[in-house]
């Protein structure tokens, strides 16, 4: 695996700086096929930003990229953080598709998997464990089985051990695509106010025009095969929102606006 | 229960029926066991079998009872093997395949071999291995080899089952091999593992009565199969099936102390272990 390129001006943390960068990123795999690019990107410390595109767009291909779980076939990935390190682990939270939870243990265990994994002494971890868990209001099911939890609970699961290690960078990976509709406005809002009192540079994948607008500060809208970007589309609204700026005109305009900035990605595919 | 009956029933009436089914269950196979003895004993009496024939069902407990001491120092005895075998496969299945896993190398080399091993009739092999290896470790060995491959051939299957978003979750998170192997791959092989273990049970007592009916015929060791093959000699046939009636309940025992390990360990999250209602 090879890790994320360290920017070339190395540990420059900066409030407001650069957190990550793709340069001319491509990722062509094995089969050929070519996923993703060249596609350039930056996002500033502290942005909520949102990746949006169709199906097989390459959205999770770019998340992964920058999480170094995968490899660019081309192209610079950067990713900067506060430590100067640029070993993932330490400075990226990853929330995938799905809960990912290991099944066979507690919430608790769960949570604290990153910490483990860090070597870190149980007195200091369950401190961590149990102010992640306060902060996806799941205190309560600290002992509970994965199994034992519904969808929802499920994610907040993942989004807490997600958060556990602190991390300057969160990357979320279409987190409630498969939700039903309201306990996905309730995670929205969480996430939203997590992002708030956390800081975090959160870079957020979905297909859903609605969740991106609501959730962000700025959306790329991409392209499908290779994925490219098309589009980029600020939301200058309050990072306090609330069911009011569901219901608002601006947020219906962006909705349009950001409708109208896919429709392209979506020409030519079978079905639309 | 059927969810299409399940409607018009109350939640009491319906577990009340599940209550019955499962109890049905249980009792028709008691009910069968008993027709089945009275019917094996009435053909005995009625067509005046001589018990060097067919013995009856009596005939066979008077005989297990009469026999005590010399049919449980047997039973002891197989059951010690099967165990050794037993101990030796788990050992050896498990720590195979956590080689293999870490060497693909190794595997390519060896894997085949394990194969040849499994699909070689272990009776054709029991004679040659007296031969070279003293009595008790060929014993030992051909349990070892009927029951190590089930427990090789599941836990790689489990270990290679991992979570492929775990594993990257692992792999983000900069973990070792060892953490990965301890905390990831493990946990994630223990359901097929105990699978294997649940298998290897039963193969390293066919394993153990296979050799000793083997080591038998060249006029030493005490097991059970060993006894069934001398009261064979000997037309002691009611003690014959005294011990084969102990070895099955012998593989009974096995069977069902590995089933209920293998529950206790997985209830609070496999979905083998939960019940249906969740």
């Amino acid at each position: 695996m090879a890790e994320p390129a360290a920017l070339p001006e190395k540990s420059s943390y900066v409030p407001g700086g650069i957190a990550v960068s793709l340069r001319g990123v491509t990722k062509v795999y094995d089969s050929g096929v070519v996923a993703l690019g060249p596609l350039d990107l930056e996002v500033r410390h502290g942005e909520f930003v949102s990746l949006l595109g169709p199906s097989g767009c390459g959205k999770s291909t770019a998340l992964r990229l920058i999480a170094g779980l995968n490899a660019p076939t081309s192209g610079i990935v950067g990713v900067s953080c506060r430590t100067g390190k640029v070993r993932a682990g330490h400075s990226i939270g990853f929330v995938f598709q799905e809960p990912t939870l290991m099944p066979w243990t507690s919430v608790r265990e769960n949570v604290r998997l990153p910490l483990k994994l860090a070597k870190m002494p149980m007195a200091e971890s369950e401190a961590r464990v149990n102010e992640a868990l306060m902060q996806v209001g799941l205190s309560e099911f600290a002992d509970a089985y994965p199994r034992e939890l519904s969808g929802g609970m499920k994610m907040r699961v993942s989004l807490a051990r997600a958060v556990v290690t602190d991390p300057d960078i969160l990357l979320m990976d279409e987190p409630f695509a498969a939700l039903d509709e309201i306990t996905r406005f309730r995670l929205n809002n969480d996430l939203l106010s997590l992002w708030r009192n956390l800081h975090k540079t959160i870079i957020f994948v979905t297909h859903s025009v609605f969740e991106s607008v609501y959730l962000s500060q700025r959306i790329m809208v991409m392209t499908s095969r290779p994925g490219r970007l098309s589009a980029e589309i600020r939301i200058d609204a309050p990072a306090a929102r609330g069911e009011d700026f569901r219901t608002s005109a601006a947020y219906a305009d962006y909705c349009r606006k950001v409708s109208n900035a896919l429709a392209p990605s979506y020409a030519g595919q079978p079905g639309s | 229960m059927s969810s299409l009956q399940a409607p018009p029933l109350s939640t009491d009436a319906a577990k009340t029926e599940t209550r019955g089914l499962r109890l049905v269950r249980i009792l028709l196979p008691i009910l069968v066991l008993a027709v089945g003895i009275m019917l094996w004993e009435l053909l005995v009496r009625l067509e005046n079998i001589p018990p060097y024939v067919l013995p009856g069902p009596g005939a066979v407990f008077t005989t297990l009872i009469q026999d005590w001491s010399i049919l449980s120092r047997s039973l002891l005895t197989t059951l010690l093997t099967t165990l050794e075998g037993f101990v030796a496969a788990a050992i050896g299945g498990i720590a195979l395949a956590l080689v293999f896993n870490q060497s693909k190398w190794l595997e390519y080399s060896l894997f085949p071999y394990a194969v040849i091993l499994q699909v070689t009739p272990v009776i054709a092999i029991a004679p040659l291995l007296l031969i070279y290896l003293p009595q008790q470790t060929a014993v030992i060995v051909c349990a070892w080899i009927v029951g190590f491959f089930p427990v090789l051939s599941n836990t790689t299957l489990g270990l290679n089952s991992v979570d492929r978003n775990l594993a990257g979750l692992f792999q983000l998170y900069g973990a070792s091999r060892m953490q990965t192997l301890r905390y990831l791959k493990l946990p994630s092989a223990l359901p097929f593992i105990l699978g294997g273990l649940r298998i290897a049970g039963g193969l390293s007592l066919i394993g153990a009565v296979v050799a000793e009916i083997a080591a038998g015929s060249a006029g030493a060791g005490s097991g059970l199969a060993y006894r069934i093959a001398e009261s064979g000699y000997r037309l002691n046939i009611p003690r014959m099936f005294a011990a084969l009636l102990l070895l099955s309940v012998a593989g009974i025992v096995i069977y069902g102390l590995l089933a209920l390990a293998t529950h206790l360990t997985l209830r609070r999250w496999h979905e083998s272990a939960l019940g249906k209602e969740i």
